[in-house]
């Protein structure tokens, strides 16, 4: 049984120790180099996982969510400028969600508009809103400064322990997006995204409201996306439009959910914890090589593991289980099926 | 009254004329065959009925109610539930989840808790039971045959609790054994009351099950009356040899 107590309390022991640590990582590795890839990796968790709820769960693919990213960080940006907030601090966390939010209000209208197109024109559209943020923000001079960039309040911690409290937000970011995941995963509305990945016009004849829970998906993904935008938007103290803008972003947080495995609650969490910090080594050392590498680990998934890591692999271990197990009632594909073929049924 | 009218449908697809003045009526109880040489409109007459297609001209009604206009989810919620000829489940959900999707919740709490109350869950085992599916309700629909996706689907479509279901060929695809299966299923949910109208090219199984067939012919009616005297109707004959 996939759903047996005795697998849940593993998992929630599994998920116990991974958080403890993910608290104590911080106490151990005090090398700032390291810690920096932590919060890169953590971020990645999160936008990744907020992605999924919306591409992974209803197919919807978005290559343009990057642009909440964008508008999260100069949300935070412009929040700054205008209440004079120069210096930050713990406090200046607190605008986070609020720059989260402005992000959301932003994918309202965007979310309407992309999602009247089924799911090839949309991954379209979202490109080009991608690229239609980016010119504005290096367009709209009187709002964004164009391409000399804004600044944020500038963190007061030094040292070592400057990454400290970066890290422990973006721990907090990641685990309320994974969450929220998991949560919408295990909902009736994320069931009806689900449907609507399979066949969406049949979810809407079964009475699903498509049209509300794809647009609160979208919405949904944005908030998170926007939050981390900000989030990196704090950390690196300035804001820039080929930065907050990049569609590479939107690369990067497709294929980490597709590595992991689309629609899976821990795939997008494999996928940026195995292949962030890939990224970073790789774009640290072989700069120009970096890319292509990334593009090839990419492909040879793609081709041979299309389902990503994580489905592969628990597909693969039901299989030995109920090799292991063939008297029980395991539930495992092969068994469960024979004697129901056995009445004659064809193909 | 009839509990299902279908009265002077058409419905044109660019140069075809799919369903033409098309007329007929389903009675409460009944299990009511529909046959035709492939082509003749019959998809195109569910799809009309159950708001899938917009018909150009006529009217449907259920119940009295004219229902030509409104969306599949609303004939749904009505009563008229429907499967289709190529059958549609969703495959990479389980048989559990697929029986799930067709549970309708009010407000915003009951789409924001979990997918499947005990209530529900109690009503979806009882229906894997009933369609003998219950041993495979942890597998991805897109595992099973061709045969078990049409009892899914059938069982899917009963969560919403029809009053008329239309089936539209249900032993396509599927081996005698399974067919026998579904009669069996049919007949036993007409027994509860659930009135049937089912497009099927088995006749040993329409002479079997239904109380009266429809013969359709290039999006009209061409016969209509019991099953044996619909057989030997000269008019059929010649549209099945015909084509
Ligand atoms: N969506 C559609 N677009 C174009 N032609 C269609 C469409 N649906 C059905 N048709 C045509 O309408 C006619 C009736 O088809 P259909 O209702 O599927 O017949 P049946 O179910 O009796 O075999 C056929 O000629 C078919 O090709
Ligand atoms: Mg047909």
């Amino acid at each position: 049984m996939t759903d047996g107590a005795g697998a849940r309390r593993w998992d929630r022991a599994g998920i116990g120790l991974l958080l403890l640590a993910a608290l104590a990582f911080p106490l151990v590795f005090t090398n700032a180099a390291i810690t920096t890839y932590a919060i890169f990796t953590l971020m990645w968790v999160a936008i990744a996982s907020a992605w999924n709820i919306l591409s992974g769960f209803s197919g919807y693919v978005s290559l343009g969510h990057a642009a909440f990213y964008g508008i999260g960080g100069y949300a935070l940006a412009l929040m700054a400028e205008s209440w004079h907030l120069t210096t930050g601090g713990y406090a200046t966390f607190a605008y986070i969600p609020l720059a989260g939010f402005i992000a959301a209000v932003f994918a309202l209208p965007i979310g309407w508009i992309a999602l009247r197109t089924r799911k090839h024109s949309f991954v379209v559209i979202t490109i080009a809103f991608i690229f239609l943020l980016q010119l504005l923000a290096f367009n709209l001079q009187g709002i964004t400064a164009g391409s000399t960039g804004l600044p944020l309040p500038t963190p007061p911690w030094t040292g070592a322990f400057f990454n400290v409290p970066f890290y422990y937000a973006t721990l907090v970011l990641a685990v309320a997006a994974v969450g929220v995941a998991a949560w919408v995963r295990r909902s009736k509305f994320g069931l009806g995204l689900l449907a609507i990945r399979d066949d969406e016009d049949r979810a809407l004849g079964f009475g699903v409201p498509t049209g509300v829970y794809k647009l609160a998906a979208f919405v949904l993904s944005a908030f998170f996306i926007g939050m981390a935008g900000a989030l990196d938007g704090y950390f690196s103290s300035y804001v820039y439009p080929q930065f907050a803008f990049n569609p590479q972003t939107d690369i990067t947080m497709a294929a980490m959910s597709f590595f992991g495995g689309l629609g899976s609650v821990a795939g997008p969490i494999v996928g940026a914890v195995v292949l962030e910090p890939v990224q970073q080594l790789l774009s640290v050392n072989y700069a120009d090589l970096a890319l292509v590498v990334f593009g090839l680990v990419l492909l040879a998934v793609i081709v041979f593991l299309p389902a990503g890591v994580v489905p592969t692999l628990s597909a693969w271990a039901r299989q030995r289980a109920a090799r292991s197990a063939p008297t029980g009632e395991t539930g495992a594909p092969a068994e469960a099926l024979a004697p129901i073929r056995g009445v004659g049924e064809s193909s | 009254m009839s509990m299902l009218e279908v009265e002077g449908v058409s419905k044109r697809f660019g140069g075809i004329q799919a369903l033409q003045g098309c007329s007929l009526s389903v009675e409460h109880g009944s299990v009511t065959g529909l046959i035709g040489p492939n082509g003749s409109g019959k998809t195109t007459l569910f799809n009309v009925v159950t708001g899938y297609a917009r018909p150009d001209a006529g009217t449907v009604r259920f119940e009295g109610t004219a229902i030509d206009n409104l969306p599949p989810d609303r004939i749904l919620a009505l009563g008229i539930g429907r499967t289709f000829q190529m059958v549609r489940i969703f495959p990479r959900l389980t048989v559990l989840e697929n029986m799930h999707v067709p549970v309708r919740r009010q407000g915003l709490a009951g789409v924001l808790s979990g997918a499947s109350t005990h209530e529900e869950r109690a009503r979806v085992l009882d229906l894997l039971r009933f369609v003998g599916l219950e041993r495979l309700k942890n597998e991805p629909a897109g595992n099973l045959s061709f045969g078990q996706r049409r009892l899914l689907e059938i069982a899917c479509v009963l969560m919403a609790g029809p009053r008329v279901i239309l089936l539209d060929e249900p032993g396509g695809g599927v081996n005698p054994t399974m067919l026998r299966a579904i009669a069996g299923h049919i007949r036993e949910l007409n027994g509860q009351g659930i009135t049937f109208f089912v497009v099927e090219h088995n006749m040993g199984f329409v002479m079997e099950l239904c109380h009266r067939v429809i013969v359709m012919h290039r999006g009209s009616v061409i016969a209509q009356g019991d099953p044996e005297a619909v057989r030997r109707d000269p008019a059929v004959l010649e549209a099945y040899l015909g084509e």
